[in-house]
């Protein structure tokens, strides 16, 4: 069954995929023939896949019947013992469904969305690629195997943000996501590689079997020496930085956005950048070993929390801030990794999954309803022409700002309870950057909804008379959606944090006994469990008052602040800075070394020399034939007089 | 007495003979004057053969030089005819502008 769940997507991108390569000339007739085969030979096999899931879901989560499936050795060489096999434990199983759902809903609706598309097929294939990618990477039994999935998804997210190739900000985005991925891939590598010096194995099981007596292991880097599982958890959580967009290496995913919309809801929300809060929850028997690891985690994921919450607050375009607001929230799913309180982190990944992807899909539909318009400046009064897509939007937008009932209200509060009960300054940090970005997280999602559905419209009249509902094959998706936005919290409450947990998690998460911050967070004071929804609340109010009923006010507020606004709105300048410190210097090395190693030194010496040497000489002896009957005579005659010479007196000597 | 031996006949032809090369050397402007400075060289050459023929006693060097006269002749003949039909050609016979082989 698992192994259906997993291949099917791949049986979907190969079938669509070959279809790409049809090509139908002008017939439209045939083109839409086409493209509704390969949807439903995309669409069709998620949806089998997704309902497999679910069952896997309840027989290994709820039953409690983890296994490993062997599917075939993959590398056998010396030391070295690969398999591809799948793991499939609570974690798995959790990510399996929160990848084929979401996957399955953004198929479904990607129907809808992209039926304009030149590109159907293809799209269908990258979107099934992902997929396949992506559950590989969850249900890995080993590191390589996790790395296998961790590059196909990476490439798929290339692929998929470079979609419409002829964009040049779209190529450019690709190209970045593509290149800060590897920056992070690079560490994940690294990891691997001390884990297989320090473990001699790259297998998960053994690993971990083995963690707590390695604990005193130490590896040596350019002769120091230091706690290899440190080492071990800090190279991967690099690993986990890159493809989770957290503060250092955040700065391919709002450009992202350029990929089209089912995409950034899809692999850009909801499971890709997960894939690092997989990895460190995955990862957990090491993580718990490594105190210093875990402050790292915990005070990277509170910074970027609150700096990509700040950031949200005052961009424009609509798939930017949702951007923005996936970084937070990943920040948030850190933190909660940081001080031991994983299942709290993949709770949080599970319900953002679910609004996340639908607050996307949302704004996919309202992007649609206005002809492509993305900026927010551009939009506003049109909540009564697209009432569904406004009330979706709503309530993703409430469980996103943790608002109960919705799903976040239980997921935030459980993350922001245990930074808390960690009772560590690192906690502490945590604890106050996450309640500062709950805030904002409100007052971003409400400035986005007033924005773009209410006030005087601010489109042209041609496309506000164009604005339309989306169709029932894009609104279906959004709608099981916005039940796991709304249910999820409830239903998953008990399972994955509350008093089922111990049984529903089994050995998937490893928690040490001295890290009790999760059991403690049950515990806390009134005043913590509530402030989050105050803050939250207090958001919304802030949100109503500046957009709403005093719309002057944004204006004066950043008049007031004009440095500071200037500063966050330009992203806190990363990408300047990147541009300065690795950019310019890159392209600085390239072209001294394209000018004067290739070009003066290779090219010079080597064919270009030896070219204009040959092409010298030829010129220079060329003048010596001068057509002049006299020249040549002369010559003759030098020579005829050096020859007797030379005979007189070689002879007479 | 001041006898003249095989040294002067030589020193004759050697001047001659170099007299004839600067013709062709130095000579820019006309083809005439190479034709000429040639069959300088070549009696130049007649008289040493004929002074050496005289000094061995033999007298090959003398035929020999009735031979290069013949030769002298008819090659000044085609040369001149060459020139004439150049010149019909070319409507110069200017040393300068005889350079349609350079390289």
């Amino acid at each position: 069954m698992i192994k259906a769940i997993v291949f099917l997507p791949l049986l979907g991108f190969v079938i669509s995929g070959i279809m790409a390569f049809i090509d139908t000339g002008d017939d439209k007739h045939k083109k839409h023939r086409l493209d509704l085969m390969a949807q439903i030979a995309t669409a069709a096999p998620m949806l089998i896949s997704m309902v497999l899931a679910w069952i896997v879901f309840n027989d290994v989560g709820l039953n409690g019947n983890a296994y490993v499936v062997q599917v075939m050795t993959w590398i056998q060489s010396g030391d070295l013992d690969l398999n591809w096999s799948f793991r499939v434990d609570t974690l798995t199983a959790v990510m399996l469904v929160v990848v084929t759902t979401v996957s399955a809903m953004v198929h479904v609706y990607s129907i809808g969305y992209m039926h304009h598309d030149p590109d159907v097929p293809r799209f269908m294939a990258y979107l099934s690629l992902f997929t396949f990618a992506m559950l590989m990477l969850v249900t890995a039994d080993n590191l390589v195997q996790m790395f296998f999935g961790w590059e196909g998804v990476g490439l798929a997210s290339y692929l998929l943000i470079g979609f419409w190739y002829t964009k040049p900000s779209a190529n450019a985005a690709a190209i970045k996501a593509f290149v800060v991925n590897r920056v992070g891939d690079f560490g994940f590598v690294l990891g691997i590689f001390a884990t297989f010096v320090i473990f001699g194995t790259v297998n998960l099981s053994e690993i971990f079997a083995r963690a707590s007596e390695l604990n005193s292991a130490t590896i040596s880097i350019f002769s120091g020496e230091y706690h290899a599982i440190t080492v071990i958890c800090l190279l991967l959580f690099v690993g986990a930085m890159g493809k989770s967009a957290q503060l250092g290496l955040h700065t391919w995913l709002p450009d992202a956005m350029e990929g089209p919309t089912p995409v950034s809801a899809l692999i850009h929300a909801a499971t890709m950048v997960t894939a690092g809060v997989f990895l460190v929850a995955r990862m957990s028997p090491l993580f718990e070993y490594s105190d210093l690891a875990l402050q790292v985690v915990t005070i990277v994921g509170a910074s970027t929390a609150i700096f990509a919450a700040t950031i949200g607050c005052t961009q424009f375009d609509i798939k930017r801030v949702i951007a923005y607001s996936t970084c937070s929230q990943l920040g948030y799913m850190f933190f909660a990794m940081g001080v031991s309180a994983y299942s709290a982190g993949i709770f949080h990944l599970m319900t953002h999954a679910f609004f996340k992807a639908l607050l996307f899909l949302g704004a996919g539909s309202v992007i649609h309803a206005m002809s492509d318009e993305q900026d927010m400046r551009k939009m506003g009064g049109i909540w009564k022409m697209i009432p569904v897509t406004y009330v979706l939007m709503w309530i993703g937008s409430l469980a996103l700002a943790g608002v109960w009932p919705f799903a976040g209200f239980y997921s935030k509060d459980i993350v922001l309870e245990a930074a808390w009960a960690a009772h560590s300054a690192v906690g502490g940090y945590a604890f106050w950057l996450g309640i500062a970005a709950a805030f904002l997280t409100a007052f971003y999602s409400w400035r986005l909804i007033i924005m773009t559905f209410h006030g005087t419209p601010r489109a042209d009249e041609k496309t506000m008379a164009h604005v339309h509902e989306s169709p029932k094959i894009m609104i279906a998706p959004l709608l099981v959606l916005a039940f796991g936005a709304c249910f999820a919290g409830i239903i998953g409450y008990n399972w994955f944090i509350g008093e089922g947990a111990g049984e529903f998690w089994a050995n998937s998460i490893l928690i040490l006994p001295t890290h009790t911050a999760l059991e403690d967070a049950h515990h806390v004071p009134m005043w913590v469990k509530y402030l989050p929804l105050a803050v939250g609340a207090a958001g919304i109010a802030v949100a109503y008052v500046m957009y709403m009923f005093v719309p002057s006010l944004p204006g004066l507020v950043v008049r007031a602040i004009r440095p500071v606004h200037k500063f966050v709105f330009n992203k806190w300048y990363f990408d300047e800075l990147y541009d300065a410190i690795f950019v310019k210097p890159a392209f600085q090395i390239g072209r001294e070394l394209w000018k004067t190693g290739d070009k003066a030194i290779i090219d010079g010496i080597g064919p270009d020399g030896v070219a204009s040497t040959a092409n010298d000489t030829a010129v220079r002896v060329g003048a010596l034939q001068s057509g002049y009957l006299y020249h040549y005579a002369f010559s003759m005659l030098i020579g005829v007089v050096f020859m007797v010479s030379w005979y007189l007196f070689a002879h007479a000597g | 007495m001041f006898e003249i031996g095989l040294g002067h006949y030589l020193v004759v032809g050697a001047i001659l003979f170099a007299t004839g090369m600067f013709g062709i050397f130095l000579n820019r402007k006309n083809m005439i004057v190479i034709m000429m400075s040639i069959e300088l060289m070549l009696l130049a050459v007649n008289i040493n053969f004929v002074a050496f023929s005289a000094h061995l006693g033999d007298l090959m060097g003398q035929v020999f030089s009735l031979f290069i006269l013949t030769v002298a002749a008819a090659e000044a003949a085609i040369g001149l005819a060459i020139l004439v039909a150049f010149f019909r050609a070319r409507g110069s016979i200017a040393v300068e502008d005889i350079n349609a082989m350079k390289g």
